[in-house]
């Protein structure tokens, strides 16, 4: 796609133009020190404290304390709780969380001020398409959850279904429903639309030899036909030409989803997780039932309801964290792994308690790793040596989101504002309503503004990140807003940031079907692996089912028994 | 030559009073409070009038071709003003000091007009006589606009081709000037190339006229507007005729006080004919104390909480003379307490039972007003509501609306009541349609406890039949995550539309 001249603006090495530009648009109101009308500040991403792995000085400090559990679980984002979660079902409790932030979250993580709780990070779950235990039971246990028809499939609460307006587009000056810019398509354009979601629908509703779903969640449940995965080999932007898809809003229509779930651009994405993205939230299965049964979606031609919470999917997380209640090591900067030794049934990590500046060991049983594979590398002793080339395969793109607390609604103009709200014109995502499922129409908010480096080098994209202030981050994402919302700059009142160096794994050409992959996933000594980047898909049900695989590889390993929650 | 120049400043100054009076009215249309519009307004105006004919005097050379060019001026700017300020209205904020530059410019050009008038005509004319007939001419002009502008121009025309109008006939004043002056102007083809641009740009304001505004009040209110504000919710206008008064919320008729009381009865008593000891009620919208009024008719009813969104609303309600006068002063009485709160947000997080209760709510016309159709607000609505008591919902029309009716009445059931549907004919909305719903099992009313104008016992059962066209529609249920009546409701409306 060519990029707009917004886009260029945008980017952050047009930083400096559009301080100017919002230090003109923020004049008005009162002026802090800073000379912005508006407060705000970089939370979370304790980069500092993770640098610290990389020098290398951790190793050499003594053990202040020694401590002992029978599974350690290395991060606290969804991937690292479903592991507790599951381990709490089956009831063995002798676990810990070290978590590096200050709280458990990790990509679904939230904040709270007067106008309204909000995300930053994740903050939606379609509904699942496919039976899915795992998350079944944790929506059950959330209150999305609240019954089942008698045919089995569930029934959803009205308020934790996106309320309605959900979607709306900015373009060409005005918003309009929905996210693909209909009003200004050609006929042929409808056309390649209408052929497009019609070729969505049939990989939805395909089913291979064995029976399973040609794209499902989690993604390890999808067919393995090569027929099928061999769409892995060629980005989207190649299968998009290969099946004459060229109308420009639909391509756009396509890369707005490969943004919005991978960070990606269309020749970024493979195109077997860019047609996973719109295939595994069809239905493609049920016939039409009679219109608008209570908590029912029946229509099969249509992509499952999303369940959205005004904190995002801090709400699940609120779940899976009660069960780890009370064991959850914050501020804990986990630098040491000594996997299990041939003939031994522990095996040795070492923290950084950095509240205290302390060093302790922890003897385990077992480690789920739950995080990052990128640092796999400078944790477990003996790839510090010698990495496995594996890790190689995997690359991780930057996000920034901004949250933008208001005193009141901007102007409207076309269609009202909606849950999410996207501008055509941007390089971002555009921005989510904090207040919307609770139904204030009025009033303070909070917007929350995401922008995946989609398209550009990961690597250069990060570094950019990391040297940018506060300010900068905060007037490109006001100066981003406005050229939607005009009266925006009068009513922020607070703009907070999140810089998310490695955000998420990023499904490129190849990830999929590679060895390396597969290699990634299995356990190594006593360390069992859970995170998102297995899959290369960064959704909640592929955190959600690597935890509870972790967790039911090591309760099978203890021979506890316990009711598996996985799908099979 | 005299004749034309007279009559050319009688048109000059009919011409600069309508302009008044079209800023006046715009300015008390769209931001209320009649009395105090109109004499910032005039005190505004005049002064420019000062300030205009004080700059007469740096005119010093081609008196003539600056009369014609301010007279060009006006034509444009003038004739432009109704629109220019209808959408200058769009953005509230900005509308202040777009209409004051826009008085403050006409009048200080109309000012301009008359001394310039005057120094044109001082050769032809001895000066007393002058004096005494431009004058005369100006209150004359003012006089046929000040009757004309109520009488004939807004009825007809509307407010901006009422303006329109007039910047046109100051445009034919420039092309007769240019005329009548063509020896002291000299060349004339600028003058006359402006002149019939600005006509060109007014004729084609004049035919986009209804496309310019789409400001639904301008045609609208019909009738006199008695009061009109704009409230941090809504815009709230009176307006008044012959046979009575009218409410209008953002466009959309209330209520007329011919016919009200139809529709309040209904909307009252067949609940009440359900359960005639209820104690405690509750009304959530109608902040016009009518649906209170009736209430209050009930001697068994000890406590009525009245939840209106608007605190405009239930003010106007309490002190306006003529509002306070229909609702009998009923949100005075010492049996109603007036919450101003979201309905929806006041009933969840507040506790205690209702033996009643009315939702008088406008029209499922946007989201944020579907929201309170929704099962989810059924079912809060539920958990404040006796397990015997009962509710009373105005649904839209089921003739107009059917699916939008019938829509509501779904959804009602689908929160877990059990309903009974009843419609009434109300001459100002056409047939009107309610449903009441109670948890537990309701028979369709038979006694009425009171007299009533409207209904009588005999009457009553007959308001559960719907005939053929106004039937039961297969319909679905209005969810917050489907909004599926506001969409159906838009549609049905725009065929009547």
């Amino acid at each position: 796609m060519k990029p707009s001249r917004r886009d260029a603006l945008v980017a952050l090495a047009g930083l400096p133009a559009l301080v100017a530009l919002g230090g003109a648009a923020a004049r008005c109101g009162k002026k802090p020190a800073r000379g912005l009308a508006f407060e705000g500040e970089i939370v979370g991403g304790s980069s500092a404290l993770g640098h610290r792995l990389r020098t290398g000085e951790l190793l050499a400090r003594p053990v202040v304390r020694r401590e002992r559990v029978s599974t350690a679980i290395l991060g606290a984002g969804v991937s690292g709780l479903s592991a507790a979660w599951t381990l709490s079902r089956a009831g063995d409790d002798d676990f810990k969380l070290f978590e590096l932030e200050s709280e458990a979250g990790g990509n679904a993580r939230s904040g709270r001020n007067a106008a309204s709780q909000y995300p930053w990070g994740a903050h939606y779950v379609p509904v699942p398409v496919a039976p899915n235990r795992a998350l079944e039971t944790l929506l059950e246990q959330a209150g999305a959850l609240v019954g089942r028809r008698p045919d089995g499939r569930p029934q959803w609460s009205e308020t934790a279904l996106c309320a309605e307006p959900q979607e709306r587009l900015f373009f060409r000056g005005t918003w309009s429903e929905g996210l693909f810019p209909r009003a200004a398509a050609s006929a042929d354009e409808l056309a390649q639309l209408a052929r497009f979601e019609q070729q969505m629908r049939r990989f939805a509703a395909g089913r291979d030899e064995t029976g399973r779903r040609l794209f499902t969640l989690p993604s390890r449940l999808s067919s393995v036909d090569p027929s099928v995965t061999g769409l892995d080999r060629i980005s989207m932007h190649d299968w998009l030409l290969k099946n004459q898809f060229t109308a420009p809003h639909l391509r756009w229509f396509v890369e707005y989803g490969c943004r919005d779930d991978f960070g990606s651009s269309l020749k970024q994405t493979s195109a077997w997780a860019g047609i996973h993205y719109f295939a595994a939230r069809l239905p493609g299965t049920a016939a039409r039932e009679g219109i608008g049964e209570a908590g029912t979606h029946d229509d099969p031609d249509e992509p499952a309801p999303f369940l959205t919470w005004p904190e995002g999917n801090a709400r699940l997380v609120s779940e899976l964290a009660r069960a780890a209640a009370g064991r959850i090591v914050a501020n804990a900067l986990v630098f040491d792994i000594e996997p299990r030794e041939e003939g031994r049934r522990v095996l040795t990590l070492r923290y950084l308690d950095a509240a205290r500046d302390e060093v302790v060991a922890v003897e385990a049983e077992a480690v789920v790793f739950a995080l990052p594979k990128f640092m796999a590398r400078g944790l477990i002793a003996s790839w510090r040596e010698a990495p496995p080339k594996f890790l190689e395969a995997f690359e991780y793109v930057p996000w920034l989101v901004a949250n933008l607390t208001l005193t009141g609604r901007p102007l409207e103009r076309g269609y009202p504002l909606s849950w999410d709200n996207v501008i055509y014109d941007s390089s971002s995502l555009g921005y989510v309503v904090a207040t919307h499922q609770g139904g204030a129409d009025r009033g303070p908010t909070v917007l929350t503004y995401y922008r995946p480096f989609a398209g550009e080098d990961a690597r250069a994209a990060r570094r950019k990140l990391e040297s940018a202030t506060w300010s900068e981050m905060a007037l490109a994402a006001l100066a981003d807003l406005s050229t939607a919302h005009r009266d925006l700059p009068g009513l922020v009142s607070r703009i907070d940031v999140y810089r998310w160096g490695h955000a998420m794994a990023r499904p490129a050409p190849g990830f999929f079907l590679s060895a390396d992959r597969v290699a990634a996933g299995r356990s190594f000594r006593g360390v069992h692996f859970a995170h998102t980047d297995l899959s290369g898909l960064p959704l909640f049900e592929e955190a959600q089912d690597s935890g509870v695989r972790a967790a039911e590889a090591i309760l099978t390993e203890r021979a506890r028994p316990f009711t598996s929650l996985l799908q099979t | 030559m005299t004749i034309a120049l007279y009559a050319s400043l009688f048109m000059v100054a009919t011409c600069g009073l309508i302009y008044e009076l079209v800023a006046g009215t715009i300015a008390s249309y769209l931001l209320g409070d009649t009395v105090t519009q109109f004499s910032l307004v005039i005190g505004v105006y005049l002064t420019s009038l000062g300030l205009g004919a004080w700059l007469s005097r740096f005119v010093q050379r081609g008196v003539a071709r600056r009369f014609v060019e301010a007279e060009i001026a006006v034509a444009f700017l003038g004739g432009l003003s109704a629109p220019i300020l209808f959408l200058a209205f769009s953005a509230p904020r900005y509308f202040p000091p777009v209409f004051f530059s826009v008085v403050v410019a006409i009048g200080t050009l109309v000012g301009l007009e008359i001394p310039l008038m005057l120094r044109l005509l001082k050769h032809a004319v001895a000066f007393n006589e002058l004096v005494a007939q431009v004058l005369t001419f100006d209150y004359l002009g003012a006089l046929l606009a000040s009757v004309l502008f109520p009488l004939f121009f807004v009825p007809k025309l509307g407010l901006v081709r009422t303006s329109i109008v007039f910047g046109l006939l100051n445009a034919a004043v420039a092309f007769a000037s240019i005329r009548l002056f063509r020896d002291r102007i000299g060349a004339a083809r600028g003058l006359v190339v402006k002149a019939s641009i600005v006509t060109v740009i007014l004729l084609a304001g004049f035919i986009l006229a209804d496309r310019l505004t789409n400001f639904a009040e301008e045609a609208q209110y019909a009738d006199e507007v008695v009061m009109a504000r704009t409230s941090a919710y809504q815009r709230i206008v009176l307006t008044k005729n012959r046979a009575g008064f009218q409410l209008f919320l953002n466009g959309h008729l209330q209520f007329s006080s011919v016919d009200e009381y139809r529709y309040h009865e209904a909307l009252v008593h067949p609940a009440f004919a359900l359960r005639p000891r209820a104690e405690r009620i509750a009304v959530l919208g109608g902040g016009d104390g009518l649906a209170v009024r009736e209430i209050l008719k009930h001697p068994s009813v000890k406590s009525i909480t009245l939840i209106d969104l608007d605190p405009a609303m239930t003010e106007m309600a309490r002190r306006h003379p003529l509002v306070s006068r229909l609702n009998a002063g009923s949100l005075l009485s010492p049996k109603v307490t007036v919450v101003n709160d979201d309905a929806m947000q006041w009933l969840e997080k507040g506790t205690g039972l209702f033996d009643l209760v009315f939702v008088d709510f406008p029209d499922p016309n946007n989201f944020a007003l579907g929201k309170l159709y929704t099962t989810r607000f059924y079912s809060i609505l539920k958990s404040r509501l006796d397990p015997e008591g009962v509710f009373a919902v105005q649904s839209t029309s089921p003739l107009f609306a059917r699916r939008s009716f019938w829509i509501i009445n779904e959804t009602i059931k689908a929160a877990g009541f059990q309903t009974r549907p009843y419609h009434v004919s109300v001459p100002s909305f056409g047939e009107w349609g309610y449903v009441l719903a109670s948890p537990a099992p309701i028979p369709v009313p038979t006694r009425l406890a009171l007299s009533l104008r409207s209904i009588s016992t005999t009457t009553l059962p007959s308001l559960f039949d719907f005939g053929p066209d106004m039937s039961p529609l297969p319909s679905p249920v209005n969810r917050l995550d489907n909004q599926v009546l506001v969409r159906t409701y838009e549609s049905e409306w725009k065929k009547y539309d």
